[in-house]
C-alpha cells in the first residue's frame, strides 16, 4: 500500500477505536503519537520493528477487559507486552494492531507464607518477587539472566528458564494459578492455589503461549526456601570432549547440580577481558557447577564432583568459599552478553536444545559450519539441560554478513532438531524463529496448533502471525531452505 | 522401531481414522488398573496393551522414552537398576498398570509436593488425535518451548484429547538415603510444624497424618537427612518403604472401607475439613491432599472446598460414577469444550470420561 493509504487506514481505525477505549481508560494511558509509539516498536530483538496503531497502558483488570472487548468488536489485533526483553520479536506490535502494555501491573497482592505462594500482577519484575520474599528466607526459582528487567507475565508467556532450571524447573514448574482475559474479554481463572485443579491442565498450554491464547492478568507463583548452602565450582578442560564427558558423568552419578554451565574458549577470553574474573584463558572450555542444599549435603557432593572432574582431566579447579567468590564466578558468566558485544556490533543468539550426549558432536559441527560461513560463533550455554546458546557474531550493516548469519542460524537449529532436540529451549519463537518451526513440525502438527489457538481465540486477534507459522509459509520456507549449503539453481540471482 | 510395533502403530492410527470417519466412540484401554477412576465410557474398545516396550533410556540423559502399553512395573525396575526413579512416585493400583494410563490419569504419589507432579516430568509425547492423525509434540530434552506444550496437556486428560503412543519422561536419581520419622500430632500441630519446615531447606519428601500420627519422610544425602532428623525429632519408623508403598497404593488399612472414597485437593494450609463434611480424614502432601470416606452426595463438601480454593474428586465409588470430578466454572467449561473439539471434533476419544460432553 502507498504511504498515504496506510495513513488513511490508520486514521480510520483510530477514529473507530479511540473513542471506545476512552470510555473506560483515561487519555494519558492511550498513546497515539509516533514519537511515543517508537518506544514500543520492538523488543530486545531490535532488527525487527513495527509501529502499533496505538499503545494502551491499562492499570486494572477491568480496563484490560474493556480493551479486549473493544478490539474484539472492531476486529483489531492485540499484542501484549511485558518489559520488552524478549529475544524473538514476540511483543513486537503487528501492523494496525493495539499494543497492550502491562507495565502498570506491578503490585504484589499477597505473600502467603504458610502456603509458600505469592499472588502478583504480571508486570512485576522477576527479581522483585525474590526481593520481596527474601526477608522470609524464600525466593522465586526461575532466574533468567534478564531477571532485573523482565516481567513475570513475560516469563509465563515464554516459559522462561534460567541457570538454575535443571534442578528447580522452568516457569511452568513454578506457578500454580493464572487469571487470564480471553480475546473475547472474558476473565477466566486457571490452575488453583491447591497443587492441582479439576479438568484439563490449561496451565501447561498457557505457559509458553507467547500471548497468543490469553492476556495474563494475575499469577500465583510458588516460593521455595533458600538453600542453606551454595558452592560454585569452576573447572577448565583442554578439549570439548572432556568437558562434555564431565557433564554427563556428574549427572550419571546421581548428582543434580543447581546450575551447570559451559563456556568455550572465545567466550572465556571475551568474558575475561571484560570482567577479570580469573577464568583460565588457555582452556578449550570451562564448566561452572553450582551445588546447593543443606551444608552437609553440599560438602558431600562437592567432594564427589571434584573427584569426577579430576578423573576426566579437569584442571585449575576453583571452589568458592564464600558468597563473594560465588558472585564473582556467576557475575562473569552473566556478563557474557556485554562481553560478546565488544567483539562484534551484532549478536544473533540461538537457543536450540539438544540431548546432552550430542554435545561435543554438535559443538564441533557448529564450529565447522561457522568456518564454512566465515563467521565467529561463541558458545556460552546451559550445558546441564542441553540448552545451547551459540552466539553468531556479525555486522548487520554488512548485508552479506547479515544474510550469512541468518542462514548459519537456520543450519544450527536444523542440526539441533536432527540430533533429537528442539529449536528453542527458553527464548520462544515469536516472529524471529517462525520459519524454523517448519523444521520441527509437520503440517498435521501445525494444523493442530492452529486449531488449539482457535479454541481460545476464534478470530485470531491475539498476537497474530507469531509463534505458529501458516502452512503456506512453511511450504515456501521449505522450498527456499537450502540443504547442506547446496543452492538450488546456483546460477540464478538471489533476491 | 521394531517391525511389529511399527505395524501396530499403523493399525492403531487406522482404527482411530476409521472411527473418525464413522463417528464411532472409542474407549481407550490398556492395563485396566484405573477402570474404577473417572466416568464410565461407552465405546468400541481400543486396546494399547500390546503397544509396549522401552524405546530409549540413557541414564546420563535423565530421560526415558517408552510406549504407552509398557507396564509401569517394568519401567520402575529398569530405572531402579540404574539407581533412578520416577520423581512423582505414581500409584499403580495393580501390577497391570501401564505408562500410558499413568500419564493419562495424571496421578502422583507421596513425593508430589516436594518433587513435582506427573505433568512436571513429561517432556514429549506421540499421540493420535481424534482425526486419526499421528502427531509428535515436545521431545526428549528438558527445555522446549517450540509451540504449545501439548504433551504436558495430555497429562490428566484421560485420553479425551488424544491416544497416547510414545511418552518421554524426565527421571531423577534415587535419593542416597531415606528415613521416616513418626510423631504424635493433630491437624493444627501438623500444619504449624510443616509450615515452619517448609520455609527452611529441609529434605522432606513425603508427609502423612493418620489417626494423630504424623509421618515425615526425609530423603537425600545421608548427612543432610540425619541433620534434619535431629532437628525434627520423633521416632524412626521401621518398614517405612512398605508404609509409603501401601499408602500410595491404597492398601493401607485406612482404605479398607467400601463407602465412596473422596479425594480433596486444597491449598496445604487450608483449615481442617469440618467433621460434619468428612470424618476420619487422612492428610497427605503437607495438607494439600486429603482422603475420606462418605456416603453423602458430596455437594456440601464441594461447596466448602471450593471456597478454600480447592476441588473434590469422587475417587472411587462402587455405586455411582456419574459425577466424579469437580464441576468447572461456566467460562472454564466452555473453554475446555472448545479445546476438546480442537483435538477431537467428533468426540470419539473416551467421550464423557471427564464431564458430560468432554
Ligand atoms: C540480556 C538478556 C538475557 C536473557 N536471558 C534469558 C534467560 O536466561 N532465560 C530466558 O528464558 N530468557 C532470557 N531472556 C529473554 C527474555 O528476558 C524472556 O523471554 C522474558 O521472559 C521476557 O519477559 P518480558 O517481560 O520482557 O516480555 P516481553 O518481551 O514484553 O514479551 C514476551 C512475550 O510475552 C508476551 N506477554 C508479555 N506479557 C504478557 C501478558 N501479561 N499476558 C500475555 N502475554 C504476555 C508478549 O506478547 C510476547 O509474546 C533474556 C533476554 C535478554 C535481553
Amino acid at each position: 500500500m502507498p504511504d498515504s493509504c496506510v495513513d488513511k487506514q490508520r486514521e480510520y481505525l483510530l477514529s473507530k477505536l479511540y473513542p471506545e477505549l476512552h470510555k473506560a481508560i483515561p487519555a494519558k494511558a492511550i498513546l497515539t503519537s509516533i514519537e511515543e509509539l517508537r518506544v514500543y516498536e520492538c523488543d530486545a530483538f531490535t532488527t525487527m520493528r513495527q509501529l502499533p496503531l496505538l499503545t494502551v497502558l491499562p492499570d486494572s483488570i477491568d480496563q484490560v477487559i474493556h480493551v479486549m472487548r473493544c478490539c474484539y468488536d472492531l476486529d483489531i489485533p492485540v499484542v501484549a507486552r511485558g518489559a520488552g526483553t524478549g529475544l524473538t520479536a514476540g511483543s513486537m506490535p503487528v501492523e494496525n494492531g493495539v499494543l497492550l502494555g502491562m507495565s502498570k501491573f506491578t503490585r504484589i497482592h499477597d505473600i502467603d507464607l504458610h502456603n509458600r505462594t505469592a499472588l502478583i500482577e504480571p508486570g512485576v519484575r522477576n527479581k522483585a518477587v525474590s526481593d520481596a520474599v527474601a526477608p522470609y528466607n524464600l525466593y522465586f526459582a526461575p532466574d533468567p539472566s534478564s531477571q532485573l528487567a523482565c516481567s513475570v507475565g513475560g516469563n509465563v508467556a515464554e516459559n522462561a528458564g534460567g541457570v538454575h532450571c535443571l534442578k528447580y524447573g522452568l516457569t511452568v514448574h513454578n506457578i500454580l494459578e493464572l487469571d487470564i482475559v480471553t480475546a473475547e474479554g472474558e476473565r477466566v481463572t486457571i490452575g488453583a492455589a491447591a497443587l492441582d485443579a479439576a479438568g484439563y491442565d490449561l496451565m501447561a498450554i498457557l505457559t509458553g503461549s507467547e500471548g497468543l491464547l490469553g492476556i495474563v492478568v494475575a499469577i500465583r507463583v510458588k516460593l521455595l526456601p533458600k538453600p542453606a548452602s551454595a558452592r560454585v565450582l569452576l573447572a577448565a578442560f583442554s578439549s570439548i570432549e572432556d568437558a562434555g564427558n564431565a557433564i554427563a558423568e556428574i549427572i550419571g552419578n546421581g548428582i543434580i547440580p543447581a546450575g551447570l554451565e559451559m563456556i568455550d574458549q572465545t567466550g572465556i577470553c571475551a568474558i575475561e577481558e571484560l570482567m577479570h574474573a580469573g577464568y583460565p584463558t588457555e582452556a578449550a572450555a570451562v564448566i561452572i557447577c553450582e551445588l546447593d542444599g543443606s551444608i552437609e549435603e553440599v560438602e558431600e557432593e562437592l567432594g564427589r564432583v571434584i573427584s569426577i572432574l579430576e578423573q576426566l582431566n579437569g584442571f585449575d579447579i576453583q571452589v568458592s568459599d564464600n558468597e563473594a567468590e560465588s558472585q564473582r564466578i556467576w557475575a562473569a558468566r552473566k556478563a557474557a552478553f556485554p562481553a560478546l558485544a565488544r567483539l562484534a556490533p551484532d549478536n544473533y543468539i540461538m537457543d536450540g536444545t539438544i540431548p546432552r550426549r550430542a554435545l561435543a558432536q554438535v559443538w564441533k559441527t557448529i564450529n565447522a559450519l561457522a568456518a564454512e560461513y566465515d563467521l565467529l560463533v561463541v558458545n556460552v550455554f546451559h550445558a546441564g539441560d542441553g540448552n545451547m546458546h551459540p552466539s553468531i557474531l556479525f555486522d548487520a550493516s554488512c548485508e552479506d554478513q547479515h544474510r550469512r548469519a541468518e542462514e548459519l542460524g537456520t543450519r544450527i537449529l536444523e542440526l539441533c532438531v536432527q540430533v533429537g532436540g528442539t529449536i528453542s529451549g527458553e527464548h520462544g519463537i515469536g516472529l524471529e524463529k517462525i520459519n524454523q518451526m517448519c523444521l520441527q513440525f509437520n503440517d498435521a502438527e501445525l494444523r493442530q496448533f492452529h486449531a488449539l489457538k482457535k479454541a481460545f481465540d476464534e478470530k485470531s486477534l491475539l498476537n497474530p502471525g507469531k509463534q505458529i507459522p501458516t502452512l503456506a509459509r512453511c511450504a515456501e520456507f521449505n522450498h527456499m531452505h537450502v540443504h547442506r549449503g547446496e543452492m538450488p539453481f546456483p546460477d540464478l540471482e538471489r533476491f | 522401531m521394531s517391525v511389529s510395533m511399527e505395524h501396530l502403530q499403523l493399525s492403531l492410527v487406522e482404527k482411530v481414522e476409521n472411527a473418525f470417519q464413522n463417528q464411532t466412540p472409542l474407549a481407550i484401554k490398556a492395563g485396566g488398573s484405573k477402570r474404577f477412576y473417572g466416568r464410565a465410557v461407552e465405546g468400541e474398545s481400543l486396546s494399547l496393551s500390546s503397544y509396549r516396550g522401552i524405546i530409549n533410556y540413557e541414564p546420563s540423559e535423565l530421560v526415558i522414552t517408552a510406549r504407552a502399553g509398557t507396564p509401569l512395573l517394568e519401567i520402575e525396575k529398569v530405572l531402579a537398576e540404574q539407581g533412578q526413579m520416577l520423581a512423582f512416585e505414581p500409584p499403580s493400583f495393580s501390577p497391570d498398570a501401564t505408562l500410558g494410563g499413568t500419564i493419562a490419569c495424571g496421578l502422583s504419589g507421596p513425593r508430589r509436593p516436594y518433587s513435582g507432579a506427573v505433568r512436571d516430568y513429561v517432556l514429549g509425547a506421540t499421540i493420535i488425535n481424534g482425526r486419526g492423525e499421528l502427531l509428535k509434540f515436545g521431545g526428549q530434552v528438558m527445555k522446549n518451548v517450540a509451540g504449545y506444550d501439548v504433551s504436558r496437556l495430555m497429562t490428566g486428560a484421560q485420553g479425551t484429547l488424544g491416544v497416547l503412543l510414545d511418552i518421554s519422561l524426565m527421571v531423577v536419581p534415587k535419593p542416597a538415603y531415606e528415613e521416616t520419622l513418626s510423631l504424635t500430632a493433630d491437624h493444627a500441630h501438623m500444619q504449624q510444624l510443616l509450615s515452619e519446615l517448609g520455609r527452611q531447606p529441609m529434605p522432606v519428601s513425603a508427609t502423612a497424618l493418620i489417626d494423630n500420627q504424623l509421618h515425615i519422610r526425609l530423603s537425600g544425602a545421608a548427612s543432610g537427612v540425619l541433620a534434619a532428623k535431629q532437628r525434627i525429632g520423633g521416632e524412626s519408623l521401621t518398614d517405612a518403604d512398605l508404609f509409603w508403598h501401601q499408602l500410595n497404593e491404597h492398601r493401607h488399612p485406612f482404605f479398607t472401607c467400601s463407602d465412596p472414597l473422596w479425594r480433596v485437593s486444597l491449598p496445604p494450609a487450608a483449615p481442617a475439613i469440618p467433621s460434619h463434611l468428612l470424618t476420619n480424614v487422612l492428610v497427605e502432601w503437607g495438607g494439600a491432599a486429603r482422603w475420606g470416606f462418605s456416603v453423602s452426595s458430596g455437594k456440601e463438601l464441594r461447596e466448602w472446598v471450593m471456597e478454600q480454593g480447592g476441588h473434590v474428586t469422587c475417587f472411587r465409588n462402587p455405586n455411582d460414577i456419574s459425577e466424579v470430578f469437580n464441576p468447572l466454572t461456566p467460562a472454564l467449561f466452555k473453554l475446555s469444550q472448545r479445546l476438546k473439539h480442537s483435538f477431537d471434533p467428533h468426540q470419539i476419544l473416551n467421550p464423557g470420561r471427564l464431564y458430560d460432553g468432554i
